[in-house]
């Protein structure tokens, strides 16, 4: 039986003074330090539980209910530094700084007693560095979270439909056409073609870095769906750059209609819808 | 058997395909229409799947035969309504439906006809 928890409790206000002035030491990012008040109710906290955990006689696998308390609490002030920029050392480093004032009670308590201590100090490792190890992966995962969700409201930012006149969408592409992202594009221009019930929609590939046979044979595909549902589709924003790569590569558009640029392709819109902007009278 | 109903509006006939088509109904309904057609001297045939769900190529080359059967009876077909996600699919699966006019609601369609010369 270890007597860990006891001496956590014994021990508490030494410990928690020497485990925060160890932190203190640990610059956070931009060399900014946790507050200290902060900090402290959260070591505080952290051995509250620790000891109740410790408490109930295991001490070997934090896998279990009995740690339950510790492990929620660890996840939120994982997930929190990961949030505010922390690396995962720094974070890890919450529970590793434990380890030497731990370390140093037990050394007293223990005086003469080697093997007693060699034991508490071994099972006191093995405890904390699961804790640690804990700490990194609910780190991570909460990164992975964030990566997530930016790539979701990147696909979301990155099809931005518009309406230039009644019946008349435009949809600027920006950036690189792969399959998924087409697989989008291609979705919610047809979707608001149906919403809006605009019979023309112009895409505009000004921003697009390349076209490729792929990213010619997913605009044609584009292109001939919104003629199926009786809209018109035109492409605009041929680069002269890329108009000479597409054609040393053999890409063909068949017969959709291109425009150089936007502004002739709306051009040609209102003809289509035979409107006509014309100089105001002064 | 049922049949889908062919309704005569002036010298258009509209077609509204409220059920699922299977490939009988499909057969049946290229038969009545061409039918049709010749009976009233139909000018343009609007046919509005705004309700299908799915299309497969069975009833994508349906679609083209009766545009085609109708042009040689003197008469423009305009497939109406097409949901994206069908449009998707024919796409997908390369019938690009050569030869049929589309627009994107009955309004639309109706307009189209109007443009062709066809008197409503």
């Amino acid at each position: 039986m270890t007597k860990i928890p006891a001496i956590v409790k014994q021990h508490e206000s030494e410990l928690l003074a020497e485990w925060i002035a160890r932190q203190s030491a640990i610059a956070g990012p931009h060399g900014r330090t946790r507050p200290e008040p902060e900090l402290r109710a959260e070591c505080r906290t952290f051995l509250n539980l620790f000891q109740q955990a410790a408490q109930t006689g295991n001490v070997s696998d934090i896998g279990t209910s009995d740690w339950k308390p510790v492990r929620d609490f660890l996840q939120e002030a994982s997930t929190q530094r990961a949030r505010q920029g922390y690396s995962p050392v720094e974070t890890a480093m919450f529970i590793f700084s434990l380890k030497h004032p731990l370390f140093q009670c037990l050394r007293q308590e223990f005086q003469g007693d080697g093997d007693g201590l060699a034991d508490e100090i071994w099972t006191g490792t093995l405890l904390l560095d699961q804790l640690g190890l804990y700490t990194t992966e609910v780190y991570q995962k909460s990164r992975e979270e964030v990566i997530a969700r930016q790539q979701q409201e990147m696909i979301e930012l990155s099809t931005p439909v518009i309406q230039l006149w009644h019946g008349i969408l435009a949809l600027p592409l920006i950036g690189t056409l792969d399959s998924n992202r087409t697989q989008v594009i291609m979705e919610t221009l047809l979707q608001r073609i149906v919403d809006t019930g605009s019979a023309i929609a112009i895409i505009d590939i000004t921003g697009v870095p390349t076209v490729d046979t792929m990213v010619a044979q997913h605009l044609m595909k584009t292109v001939a769906a919104a003629r199926l549902m009786g809209a018109d589709c035109m492409i605009s924003g041929i680069r002269p750059q890329i108009a000479q790569t597409m054609v040393h590569l053999g890409v063909a558009l068949g017969d959709v209609t291109t425009k150089a640029s936007l502004a002739d392709a709306f051009a040609n819109a209102l003809q289509k819808k035979r409107l006509a902007v014309s100089e105001a009278r002064a | 058997m049922d049949t889908i109903p062919i309704l005569k509006l002036g010298d258009f006939l509209l077609v509204t395909i409220q059920v699922d088509m299977h490939d009988r109904l499909a057969m049946r309904l290229q038969d009545d229409l061409t039918e049709r057609i010749v009976q009233v001297k139909a000018r343009g045939v609007l046919i509005d799947i705004s309700a299908l769900e799915m299309v497969d190529s069975f009833i994508g080359r349906m679609l083209a035969n009766i545009a085609l059967m109708a042009r040689v009876l003197d008469a423009e077909t305009v497939v109406v309504g097409m949901r994206p996600a069908v449009a998707i699919t024919l796409v997908e699966l390369g019938l690009s439906l050569k030869g049929v006019r589309t627009a994107l609601n009955v309004d639309q369609g109706m307009d189209l006809l109007r443009q062709l010369g066809i008197r409503g």
